[in-house]
């Protein structure tokens, strides 16, 4: 059973080519029904893996299936293959899941767009990708699917690319995701260096003969590539922009699915990271720190999807947090509730971007709960769960972080609760600006002028579907992880053969758990008080600075850094490069041309010249043998 | 009667001359056809030195060469004597100077 696990990223791959062959004459919807027919087998597959590894003993729970040698060069021996194991299938089946709901939801959304079918044949290249950098069995095969799910992520953002910004958005994603590339490739060199293999199993199994200078520097630069594709400090500027694409886009690649790449890579890793815990706490840092700014940064902002854009890199900092302290099951339990809130929320935020008529701005929404109920409804469970209300899923798994980074450390621990304050914050600010508060679109309604009388508009049941489910699953999720007794603990009794030798479990007693929980709780009702009284209740003025509106003025420090300073350094470079490399290269063109243009002469196109050369040169060469005696 | 006997000399001495005429009128005439015929007086001196010596040396591999060197003469003609034509039709009147497009 289990060595059909390469259909998984077959199936998709499949639905590309044939959407690639005959796409444009299936049209709209025929194009994203097979996609999505083709997204919902590639799930129904998984599904059955996933039976297939539960039949299994625990400590079996691992299948590689080896489809050829891909790579026999000297030493290096690289496999194709792919690696079943609890985590690789957790992975794969929320990517599967909620890519089909997501690819359903877009084949409503898309509705009337000129390039319908190509927007599909993308999404299963993405989903074929994705498949491929959590299925894997090697760091190689992982390494194509990041590539794959980066340039697919650049084609969707830029899908709109007659819009320049949504252009420069693809670039701005595609040039500071190569900067985590390079970290990427540099950790698989050091890999290879030190342990001639890039098999997951065959790191798991010797990590802890690695050399603690190896170790750090494998487990820093793998960070350095999470970063970047995770949208971690300092590398985190593409996601907002990437708010260009398409709503699905947003949901799926940067939301659900392709930015948490960066924490399954790490906790791929964890038997690396538990040889180095300095790393994992330089991690745990970096984490904190990006939930905290990106935090501070989303209670300002006006965009429907920044807010959200800013809220995915805040609970990626909490991700890495996770990871950092050790705690792997806590960071891939909020990675699949976050999967489901958020991916919810993208959705219910396209729904009112759609019924809105392509408005994204929060100012000119508000009591849209009259008349896109559905939308609502939907939308207020995923803030439930994403502001840490219990008994929703985001409550359980940012508890778990939560307790987590107590272990590591109390001043983390205060960072993250600090964060999920704000969390809940600018959450409720979201959901009353959009759904309650005055109707202040009708204000606005003159602009869309040419619709006549505006009003927003629930949407068609194809893009509400998708919601339903999520915000079930949103509602449920913590299901998964209930901290109560060992047996209710399924996530973690499920991973534990992956990640359970490297866990750092933590010494807290039953009560102190309560209490940290408690705090969370406290945390987020305060959060949820205060946005309720200054956004419903108007009893204080709103709290949105302009710095923190400009994401702290990081983009322009950036680019005015680029266009001064490092500007002119760059222009140094390239002056060396032109004078002193291309300099070189010229000089030996431009020498070979001015010896050629001295020797030419001799070719004058005279026969008899020739022949005179000849006959002279034979006569000279005759003296010459004759001279010396030859002859 | 003069009583003159014939050496290989003589004949190699003739076929040097010949062979000098044939290289001199190559070097200056500008005529294609007659730096054919030139060329032609160059390949039968060496001819009447390859007989020459084949008769001296009694060995007959020297008149076989003189067999080969015919009939590469005769190919020789024939592809020369192609383009002269064309070069003709071309260009009535063409010396050998005239063709010097392919200079460097």
């Amino acid at each position: 059973m289990l060595q059909m696990v390469w259909l998984i990223p077959a199936l998709p791959l499949l639905g590309f080519v044939l959407l690639l062959l005959v796409g444009p004459r299936l049209g709209e919807p025929n194009s994203g029904r097979l996609a999505t027919l083709m997204a919902a087998s590639s799930f129904g597959v998984t599904v059955a893996m996933f039976f297939a590894l539960l039949n299994r003993e625990p400590e079996e729970r691992e299948y590689v299936k080896t489809l050829f040698t891909w790579i026999p060069a000297g030493n290096l021996t690289v496999d194709f293959g792919f690696l079943a194991d609890p985590l690789s299938i957790t992975m794969a089946l929320f990517v599967t899941g909620i890519g089909t709901l997501i690819h359903l939801y877009a084949i409503g959304y898309m509705h009337g767009d000129p390039k319908f079918s190509k927007f599909f044949l993308y999404l299963n290249l993405f989903v074929f990708s994705m498949l491929m950098l959590v299925l894997g069995s090697n760091m190689l095969v992982t390494f194509l699917g990041w590539e794959g799910v980066g340039t697919c992520s650049y084609f969707l953002i830029s899908f709109w690319h007659t819009r320049d910004s949504a252009a420069t958005a693809g670039k701005k994603a595609f040039v500071t995701n190569r900067v985590g590339d390079w970290g990427f490739m540099v950790a698989m060199f050091f890999t290879f260096q030190a342990l001639g293999n890039l098999d997951y199993l065959h790191l798991k199994e010797n990590a802890h003969s690695l050399s603690n200078t190896t170790a750090a520097a494998i487990a820093l630069f793998l960070f350095i590539g999470a970063a970047g594709k995770s949208a971690q400090l300092p590398l985190y500027i593409w996601l907002p922009d990437a708010m260009e694409g398409p709503t699905p886009v947003s949901a799926l690649i940067h939301a659900a699915t392709m930015v948490t790449a960066g924490v399954f890579l790490m906790t791929r890793a964890a038997s690396v990271l538990h040889v180095v815990p300095e790393i994992g706490t330089v991690i745990a840092i970096v984490g904190a720190l990006t939930a905290l700014f990106a935090a501070t940064v989303a209670v300002a902002q006006n965009d429907i999807k920044k807010v959200l854009a800013y809220s995915t890199i805040s609970q990626l900092g909490y991700m890495f947090l996770a990871v950092g302290s050790g705690a792997y099951v806590a960071a891939i339990f909020h990675m699949v509730t976050h999967a489901f809130f958020k991916a919810l929320m993208f959705l219910g935020s396209g729904s009112v971007i759609h019924g809105m008529h392509n408005e994204q701005d929060m100012r000119r929404m508000g009591m849209l709960r009259k008349l896109m109920p559905v939308t609502a409804i939907t939308f207020i469970i995923g803030w439930l769960a994403i502001a840490g209300v219990p008994p929703f899923s985001g409550f359980w798994s940012k508890d778990e972080i939560l307790l987590g980074a107590w272990g590591k450390s109390p001043v983390l621990w205060a960072v993250g609760l600090v964060t999920a304050l704000l969390t809940a914050y600018y959450m409720t600010r979201q959901v009353i600006m959009v759904f309650f508060g005055d109707a202040r679109w009708e204000s606005h309604a003159e602009e869309h002028g040419a619709h006549g009388d505006f009003k927003p508009h629930e949407s068609p049941w194809i893009m509400l579907a998708p919601l339903v489910v999520l915000a079930g699953l949103a509602a449920v999720g913590g299901g998964l992880n209930l901290p109560f007794t060992h047996g209710t603990k399924l996530l973690e009794q499920w991973l534990e053969p992956v990640v359970g030798e490297f866990e750092h479990h933590s010494s807290v007693t039953a009560g102190g758990k309560f209490g940290l929980a408690i705090a969370a709780t406290v945390a987020s009702l305060i959060g949820i008080a205060v946005a309720y009284s200054i956004y419903e209740k108007k009893r204080r003025p709103a709290i949105e600075p302009e710095i923190l509106a400009r994401g702290w003025r990081y983009d322009e420090v950036i680019s005015s850094f680029m266009g001064g300073p490092g500007r002119k350094l760059f222009e140094v470079t390239a002056l060396a490069d032109a004078k002193v490399v291309d300099g070189l290269v010229n000089k030996i063109g431009n020498d070979t041309q001015d010896i050629g243009n001295i020797i030419r002469k001799i070719q004058t196109g005279y026969v008899r010249q020739y022949a005179a050369g000849i006959g002279i040169g034979a006569v000279l060469l005759l003296v010459w043998f004759v001279s010396r005696g030859v002859l | 009667m003069l009583a003159v006997q014939t050496t290989p000399t003589w004949y190699l001495v003739l076929a040097a001359v010949v062979f000098a005429i044939g290289a001199v009128g190559v070097l200056i005439r500008r005529n294609p056809i007659i730096m054919f015929m030139c060329v032609e007086l160059m390949l039968n001196a060496v001819n009447l030195s390859f007989v020459a010596l084949s008769k001296a040396l009694d060995d007959i591999a020297g008149q076989t060469v003189v067999f080969f060197v015919l009939v590469v003469a005769a190919a020789e003609v024939v592809v020369g004597l192609g383009i002269v034509v064309a070069l003709l039709r071309r260009q009535p009147g063409a010396t050998a100077d005239d063709v010097a497009t392919m200079k460097g």
